[in-house]
């Protein structure tokens, strides 16, 4: 039974596209058949997040539009066998998808994969409301921060009404994905706090991924942070996030604050 | 036209109301006509396009002739009155004239009279004549999120879950929000000044009850986080926290 997971949250820049390279390497790392799709047309990362963008010959668009078949289009990873990339256009823009074509590529993809991970792009407009139509799962990736907590509200707005699922009446599965955490900067006020979050948000948290720099070293590097420093904070969180996703139980792992030197000794927080 | 049935359109009726004006001439005539000639010339637009209904009681009650109503009738019509009704005078006394098929059994229901000063009459206030149900309440039972508007004129919403920033509700009656109140809650806009908003914990951007509205700036920080309900108080909002 293949899942389509959209992983969105209206605001940009807080891990999109970072989170479906990772939750989507890890996946297939645990045996399971994944596809990612970017449906940020005309501004796509995916593929230089996954180190394909020497590789991209045919895109989404050519496939809606049928200039191309979906395995012309389709780039599977060198790292890991069951892991591939579908990309998206850069030379046009959104107005190029359509509902319907969309909808062919996703069904004919549920027939070779277990997962499709679908990576929305920013905003509320058809790019993002096309990438959450068909999904079953949605992952909504949130900084600990008002505005991106605002957005994500926007956004699970959406998934309760503007999916097929909504509209026939079924239940959409929602997990909250909490990335760019600082537990210092919680405890010192300057950030949200997760019990603050959970409570506007209201949906399941999947996982809290600190702030990490290994994030933009492997993303330079054009490899999943679960692929490139599997040991790291954040990608041992990535891992856990996707055992959930598959039905583990497992319990959240809570960053604490940590101390600093001083502070350890003379037992008090660092004042500012 | 065996094996052929002719496909006839559907006879669709609609139910319309709007009020007309009764005017009802007396005597002597001639000054009542004067008269009706100034009011048309001062206010052109009041008799324009109108449907009018002319009663004629009080002249039938002086002289009921055909000739009679003939000559009020037609001097209605001269001055471009669009009767559509005639009241007070014996049908049998209509026909041979132009007047022959104008209705005169109509059933309606007085509305308060009418100002010849008012150049424009809102149609849309002719009262109800059934009594309106009592006013049943909107319920929703999951957190209203950003960018969701939520409208009720009928009655009062009652949500359980909190109302987020960025949303909107807006009733007829009172809000109930069995959770945290973080966006906009505009109540009575039917119900005007009756209603009521009542939180579990107020850090709403805007409450409004009737035409009274206030933003979050006014309040201040003593009711924040607390459970808070909004009423109209002798014209002025007041917010109250309960215990």
């Amino acid at each position: 039974m293949s899942k389509v997971m959209v992983v969105t949250s209206g605001k940009g820049g807080v891990g999109k596209t970072t989170s479906s390279a990772a939750l989507g390497a890890a996946l297939a790392q645990a045996g399971q058949n994944v596809v990612l799709v970017d449906f940020d047309v005309g501004l796509r990362n995916l593929d230089l997040i996954m180190g394909a963008e020497r590789r991209v010959v045919f895109d989404l668009v050519n496939v809606i539009h049928g200039d191309a078949k979906l395995p012309q289009a389709l780039i599977r990873d060198k790292r890991v066998d069951s892991l591939s990339l579908l990309p998206a256009s850069q030379t046009r823009d959104k107005d190029a998808l359509t509902e319907e074509g969309v909808g062919r590529v996703i069904d004919e993809l549920r027939e070779k994969f277990d997962w499709i991970v679908c990576d929305s792009p920013a905003g509320i407009e058809k790019g993002a409301t096309l990438a959450m139509r068909f999904a079953d799962v949605a992952v909504v990736v949130t900084n600990p921060e008002v505005s991106s907590v605002r957005d994500s509200d926007r956004i699970i707005g959406m998934l309760d009404s503007k999916t097929r699922r909504a509209e026939a009446g079924e239940t959409l599965e929602k997990h909250l994905l909490l990335t760019r955490y600082d537990a210092n900067r919680a405890a010192r006020g300057e950030m949200m706090k997760v019990e603050d979050i959970l409570e506007i948000l209201a949906i399941p948290l999947l996982g809290i991924v600190v702030e990490s720099q290994d994030v933009l070293t492997a993303s330079n590097l054009g490899c999943p942070i679960t692929l490139h420093n599997p040991a790291s904070v954040a990608a041992r969180a990535y891992a856990d996030a996707a055992r959930r996703l598959m039905g583990e139980i497992l319990p959240i792992d809570r960053p604490s604050e940590r101390k600093s030197f001083m502070s350890r000794l003379f037992g008090r927080k660092a004042v500012a | 036209m065996a094996g052929q049935t002719l496909q006839l359109p559907k006879i669709r009726v609609r139910g319309r109301s709007f009020m007309a004006l009764i005017i009802a001439p007396e005597y002597p005539l001639a000054s009542w006509f004067e008269a009706l000639d100034q009011q048309i010339k001062a206010s052109a637009d009041f008799f324009a396009d109108r449907p009018v209904v002319a009663d004629l009681a009080a002249v039938m009650a002086e002289t009921p002739t055909r000739d009679v109503a003939k000559a009020v009738l037609d001097g209605l019509a001269a001055r471009h009155l669009r009767i559509i009704g005639i009241e007070g005078v014996d049908p049998a006394l209509l026909p041979g004239t132009r007047w022959e098929q104008t209705p005169t059994v109509l059933h309606g229901r007085e509305v308060r009279s009418v100002s010849p000063t008012q150049t424009s009459i809102n149609e849309t206030e002719a009262p109800a004549t059934v009594a309106t149900p009592p006013a049943p309440s909107l319920l929703i039972d999951r957190p209203v999120r950003s960018g969701q508007a939520i409208t009720y004129e009928d009655g009062d919403i009652v949500v359980i879950g909190s109302v987020a920033s960025g949303a909107e509700v807006v009733a007829g009656g009172s809000i109930h929000i069995y959770g945290a109140l973080r966006g906009r809650a505009i109540a009575g806009l039917g119900a005007g000044a009756s209603a009521r908003i009542f939180c579990r914990k107020l850090e709403a951007e805007m409450v409004a009850v009737g035409r009274l509205y206030r933003t979050a700036e006014h309040w201040g920080e003593g009711l924040q986080g607390r459970a808070v309900q909004v009423l109209s108080d002798r014209g002025s909002l007041r917010l109250s926290a309960f215990n």
